[in-house]
This record gives structure tokens, sequence and C-alpha cells, in this order.
């Protein structure tokens, strides 16, 4: 009965939505994978294991990891099957199959603000805390506390997400400004004046659908949604005054304008970034990937600088984002999972793999100064050298990210009402809406 | 039926069968047991697809549902839905309905009554060209929509607005713009539909009685509203009730522009409060309890509009 209680909703759910339209999208959502690699299909009596994303390069991956492994470890093959499909779909279904009891994969990505769903109640991931805790002095340890409970680790990173400064050098020049002189945000919003009297042009935009812009700089200085023992502080002081800053950079100093698209991630966005239209951008380094594939013209103009200060000696970058990889209690191998897992995303040379095959932060920093890391690749080309010198100065700055299961739901309040209400439409001011969603999301709150 | 010469023949010829070849499906050629064979397709789907469904959604709307780990935690579900959230679902989607039911009643009515007409040519073109939105897939609709109502100044919709000297307008990031989406791409959808209905409802109007109309001397707009109306009654009922139903159950109309989370929810409907809550949040306890508020909300709503509407009452009274 259990097992298909959740199945049940569904189709309920389904019932509701899909028939009111005529019933002829629900197929459209249903189905097949955006894309699939399958690795050792030759292999006699070699392992199935399957493997859910939702990021197509995170295949790439796991395919190059799963080649690998089966050379080096001939007695125990493995037959990779990796798919990956629609961010929602994913992770709904991923949900749903752990939910029922059927289904699920053997290894699955979980992008870090869905994780605190897949810990409430029993959680149905394998603790990887066997292959975790021997290398945990050598990793950036708080991006494994995001993906753990009770003092199992359940999450397996990809990367750090130092948050840091993208400029476009063209447009500073042009302006005047020497970016290296921009030590505090202070000095970030007179350079910022500058640029806009200059040239004309923003010093920087502002996402008001997703948090990419608010949420760097609330962790930035050391605040969250929730403090260490999971209480709401959603609206604090520091996170209110936070939350004015960005306001009064779009409508009192007028340096910043609102992302076209509302996000960072949108089309249009990456069009007018393309096109010069600001001449900075707060993201993570994992951000690096999307200026190569979608903002070509800019090759060689950016440069990365760690975020400005809120007071002197104050952290100069936050964690941001991330996906943890899973184990799930589904897989009929869970061991052989597990290794692989490790083997793929734990080892130094894994962590190597992390930064050539995908561009990414890898989380063991005793990594980042290995020779292979400073081998020339387009990151380099586009970015200048140096990433990994600058990465190290600040890898202690990364403030812990408490987050509890009701995470997701304050980052959805802020996303649908809170940025929209401050930022775009001005109806409330920080405070009134900060207060509302914390209220929002006491009043949802199970326990 | 014993004096119907056919059943009895059709009756002689089973029970010879029977006699000479006995079976133990032969049962199912009984007068008594063959109309429930042939329903037993829509009762067992029914059943399984939307009676135990519904069933469960009750049982779970008490409870807390986690991967191995369901209690029962009384009203506590209930209790949470009454917040500014589902309010704001709830007056979306209300909105929604009521621009729907009005315009998708309306203007096919007047639609229908031009097409019926004799002065209109092309009669057939117009008929099909009504109809074929109800055909394409609302995902691939959407897209086309949300890209004609862009943000940039090129996009279809704000060069329009600009040629008669309005501002570009954000369309997707207003409430008011946000409901014009929504019910924009509803009617466009469904006018053929309906349309077909109410020309098919034309067609059952005595003409005798337009021609009585016309030698009392009525104009067109009173042979409209006292010969036409009348006869489109009981079909209007039946286009208002399916369009009531159909606009509490919106979802694709809000996921097409903006997946599952608007700016400010100002797309939010309540199957997508369902969604967000109950999969996307994994509260399935939740979200099954909205569900069952928002199912007495559609019968609340359908049977006051047909009690008022008089669909109850028997049409020769």
């Amino acid at each position: 009965m259990k097992k298909l209680t959740g199945f049940m909703l569904l189709i309920f759910v389904m019932l509701l939505a899909a028939c009111g339209g005529g019933g002829d999208t629900a197929s459209s959502s249903a189905g097949e994978a955006d894309a699939a690699v399958s690795v050792g299909d030759d292999i006699e009596g070699a392992t199935e294991l399957s493997f859910w994303t939702f990021n197509e390069q995170h295949m790439d991956l796991f395919e190059d990891s799963a080649k690998q492994w089966n050379e080096e470890n001939p007695d125990k093959p493995i037959k990779l099957n990796a798919q990956t499909y629609p961010f929602d779909q994913m992770h709904n279904n991923l949900s749903l199959a752990l939910q029922s009891g059927t289904g699920a994969p053997d290894l699955a990505d979980i992008e870090i603000r869905q994780f605190s769903n897949f810990l409430k109640g029993d959680v149905q991931l394998e603790a990887m805390n066997e292959y975790v805790e021997p290398e945990l002095d050598k990793n950036v340890e708080a991006r494994f506390d995001l993906y753990a409970k009770d003092d199992n680790y359940y999450g397996i990173p990809y990367h750090v997400g130092a948050t840091v400064m993208y400029y476009n050098q063209e447009i500073m020049d042009e302006a005047g400004v020497d970016i290296d002189s921009i030590v505090t945000w202070d000095d970030y919003i007179e350079a910022g004046k500058q640029v806009v009297e200059k040239t004309g042009k923003s010093m920087t935009t502002v996402e008001t659908t997703e948090q990419f812009t608010l949420f760097p700089l609330i962790s930035q200085r050391g605040s969250n949604y929730f403090d260490e023992n999971g209480e709401i502080i959603m609206d604090n002081e520091v996170n209110v005054e936070t939350l004015q800053f960005v306001q009064d950079m779009i409508y009192k100093h007028e340096i910043a304008v609102a992302a076209p698209g509302g996000k960072h991630h949108a089309e249009e966005y990456y069009g007018f970034m393309n096109n010069g239209g600001a001449a900075s951008l707060m993201m993570p380094i994992w951000y690096m990937g999307r200026f190569i594939d979608y903002m070509p013209d800019l090759e060689g103009k950016m440069q990365i600088r760690p975020l400005p200060v809120w007071e002197e000696g104050g952290n100069r970058t936050a964690g941001i984002g991330g996906t943890g990889t899973v184990v799930t209690n589904q897989s009929e191998s869970p061991d052989l999972a597990k290794e692989f897992l490790a083997y793929t995303k734990l080892t130094e040379e894994a962590n190597v793999k992390l930064w050539t095959v995908l561009g990414f932060d890898p989380p063991r920093f005793d990594v980042w100064d290995n020779e292979e890391m400073k081998a020339d690749n387009k990151y380099y080309s586009y970015f200048h050298d140096g990433i990994f010198d600058m990465l190290s100065e600040i890898r202690e700055e990364i403030a812990p990210i408490y987050y509890t299961p009701d995470y997701s739901s304050a980052q959805h309040e802020v996303e649908s009402t809170v940025l929209y209400n401050v930022l775009v439409q001005q109806k409330k001011t920080p405070q009134e809406a900060l207060t509302e969603a914390a209220e929002a999301v006491k009043s949802k709150q199970t326990d | 039926m014993v004096n119907d010469p056919i059943t009895n023949k059709l009756e002689e010829a089973s029970s010879d069968r029977v006699y000479k070849k006995p079976s133990k499906l032969a049962f199912l050629n009984s007068k008594k047991v063959a109309p429930y064979v042939f329903i037993s397709p829509f009762i067992i789907s029914f059943l399984i697809l939307t009676l135990y469904p519904t069933i469960q959604a009750f049982i779970m709307s008490f409870q807390r549902v986690l991967p191995g780990n369901v209690e029962f935690i009384g009203l506590s579900n209930y209790e949470r839905i009454f917040n500014p959230t589902f309010f704001l679902a709830l007056k979306n989607t209300t909105l929604y309905v009521i621009f729907t039911v009005v315009i998708l009643v309306v203007i096919p009515i007047l639609l229908a009554v031009f097409l019926d007409s004799k002065l209109v040519r092309f009669k057939t073109i117009f008929r099909a060209s009504l109809f074929i939105p109800s055909l394409t897939s609302i995902i691939v609709a959407g897209t086309i929509f949300r890209m004609m109502f862009g943000e940039s100044d090129t996009a279809v919709a704000n060069q329009v607005v600009t040629f008669f000297g309005l501002e570009a307008i954000d369309w997707r990031y207003n409430s008011w713009s946000a409901m014009f989406l929504m019910v924009t791409l509803a009617s466009w959808r469904w006018m053929g539909v309906n349309v077909l209905y109410f020309l098919a409802a034309l067609q059952s109007v005595p003409k005798e009685l337009y021609e009585s109309a016309d030698i009392d001397g009525a104009n067109v707009f009173k042979k409209f509203r006292y010969v036409t109306l009348p006869f489109l009654k009981p079909i209007t009922i039946f286009v208002v009730t399916i369009s009531i139903i159909n606009g509490f159950r919106m979802f694709e109309e809000s996921f097409v522009f903006w997946e599952t989370s608007s700016p400010g929810n100002i797309g939010l409907s309540v199957i997508g409060y369902i969604y967000q809550e109950g999969i996307q949040q994994n509260d399935m306890g939740f979200g099954a309890a909205i569900g069952i508020v928002l199912m007495l909300i559609i019968f609340a709503v359908s049977f006051i509009q047909l009690i008022l509407t008089g669909a109850f009452k028997r049409s020769d009274e």
C-alpha cells in the first residue's frame, strides 16, 4: 500500500491537472532522457550501474571515469548507464522513486537547493563516511557538510563554488577604473558610478527571479536563512541590510540593472552580457563554463578577482551552488557503487579531472597547486592564469552554510516573492518582505 | 420485451448455442451480464485510476508522508493550507475562471451566429481555422506565445504596442499582463471547440420561429435575444460547467510561461501550488490536502452554478 501511495498521488494530480487541458500534454513531460551515455556494454559480467543527472556536462566526468575504472579493475568491471533529464523532472522522479521504494538509479546527482528534501524522513541514501572521512582534512569541509545529516555524509560535491567578481577589462579601462583598486563594496559603488558616467553602461546586473545575487552577499557576511540551530533568521539585520544594499545599487546609486530574463542563466542574459552589457558580474567560479559556452565575444576580456569586502578583513568570497552525487539505497550493488563514486570524485586524480574536464574548482585543495592543473586549457585562455593562486588565497574565507529541511522552502519564498516585491516592484521594504517570507516559511514548517 | 421479435430471436439463438455448446463463457451472452461486460473497461479504469487515487489522496491529506516514515498527523495539513500563498493561488485561479468563462461563452456564441448566417462566405475555412488551435499541443503553442510576448522591444507583441505609441511591456513580470497571457492562450486554444458546440446547437433552432418573428416585425437583435438565446441555453450551461471545471484545473497555461515559479507568484494556480508543495518540496500530505480543498471548491462552485441556471429542473416544466 505504502509503495503505491506516492505514485497514486502523482496520478491524482495528473488527472486534475492534465485532464483539464484535454490530457494531451501529459505525455510531453514523461519519457525520454535528453541525452544518454553508456560505457562497458561489451564487457561480459560487468555490474550494471545507472546514473541520473540534470547536467549533460556531469556525464562527461562519469564516462571518463568509468572507462578508466574498467581498465584498472578488470576483476570488477562496471557497465555505466548515464542519463540526463531536465532539472525538475529528474529531481521529481528521483524523489518519487525513493518515496515509493522502486525505480531509483544506483547513482544520482542532487542539486543543493533540492538536497534538503532528500534528507527528510528516513534518508533513502547510502552514507559515504568510509570514503569521505579519511579525505576530509584535504578538502574544503564546508562543501561536504552541505550534503550531511546526523554526521552521515551522503553527497559528494563537484566543486567549491567560490563566488568571485568577473570584470570586463575593456569596459573598466574605458571608464578609467583600476580593478585592483576595488577593495570594499564602497569602492565598488564608487567605481560603478564612474563606469556609468564614462561609458553609459551598467556596473553590474542583479538577479530578480533567482538568488545568485542576494545569497552570496548574505553568506559573505556570515549570515544565512537559518542559524546553526536551524532557527529561521531570514529577517535578521544583516539580511535586511544586504537586500537594501542590492536595492540601492539599482535605484539609489543607479549602477546596477535587473538581469534581462530575471537571472544570470537566461538566454536573454547571455546575449546581453556578450554584447558588453555590464562591466562586472558576481557569480561562482563554475560560471566560467557559461562564459565560454554562451559569451564567446568576451574571450580574453574577462578578469577574475575576489569579491569586494564589507569591512576590512572580511570574507572575500562565499561558497554558492553545488550538486551532491549520491548512492541510493535501491542500488543492487551499493558497495561497488560507493567505491566507484569515491573513485570518480574523491581521489586526487578525480579532483584534477573536475578541473580539466568540467572547469570546476575542485573541493580538494591539495590538488590546486598540482602541475596538471596548470596545463593550458580553454579556461585559462579565456580568463587568464592565476585562478587557483587567487582561490588558495581566499579558501579559508568561505563561511559555512547551514542547510535545514526547510531551506528549499525559504529559497523559494525569496525567489518567487521577496526579490520581485523589493527589487522589481518596490512594493515592500526589505524588512517587510523578509519578515513576511520568514512567516511564510514558519507556517509551512512541518515540525 | 416479450413481444419484441428481434429480442426473442436473439434469445432463441443464444439459448440454442448454450444448448449445443455449453461453455463457461456463455454467461457473458446473457442479457443481465452483457451490459456490465461492456461498461467494465470504464468502470475498472475509473476504480483504479480515479477512485483509488482519490481515496488515497484523502487519506494522505491527514498524513505526513516521508520515505519510510508515514504517520497520521490529524488536521495539521489542513491548518497550514490557509496561508497567503494559497489565497493568492486561489485568487489567480478564480480570476482566470471568470475571464475564461465569460470570454469562452460570449464570443463563441457570437461567432457561431455569424458563421451560421447566410451572409458569411467561406464558412468551412473559418470553422477550420478556428478549430485548428485546439489540436496543437499547449506546450508548443505556449512556447510560441512566450516568444511573441517576450520582453525585448523586437518581440511581436511589443512591436504592436510601440506602434501605437505605448511603452514596451514586460509581459511576464506584471500581474495584469500575466493574467492576460494565460487567458489569451486558453481563449485562443478553446475558442474553436466552443464555437462548434454552439454551431451544433444552432442547427436545432426551428426555422419557423424566425419566420413568425419576422412576421411580428422583430429586428435582428430581438430575434437573437428571444429566439436564438433560449434555444442555446442547455448547451451554454454545459459549456459554462466544463469551462469552470477546466479553469480550476489550470496548470499548463501557467507552466508554459514561467515553469514552476513565477515572479511574485503572479502566475501561480492552485494546481501549480499542489505541484510545488507536493512534488517539488516533497510534502505529499500537504499537496493532497490542497487537492481535497480544491475538489470541494470545484464541487461547490459547479453545484451552485447548476442550481442557479436551473440545470436540475426538467426542461418541460
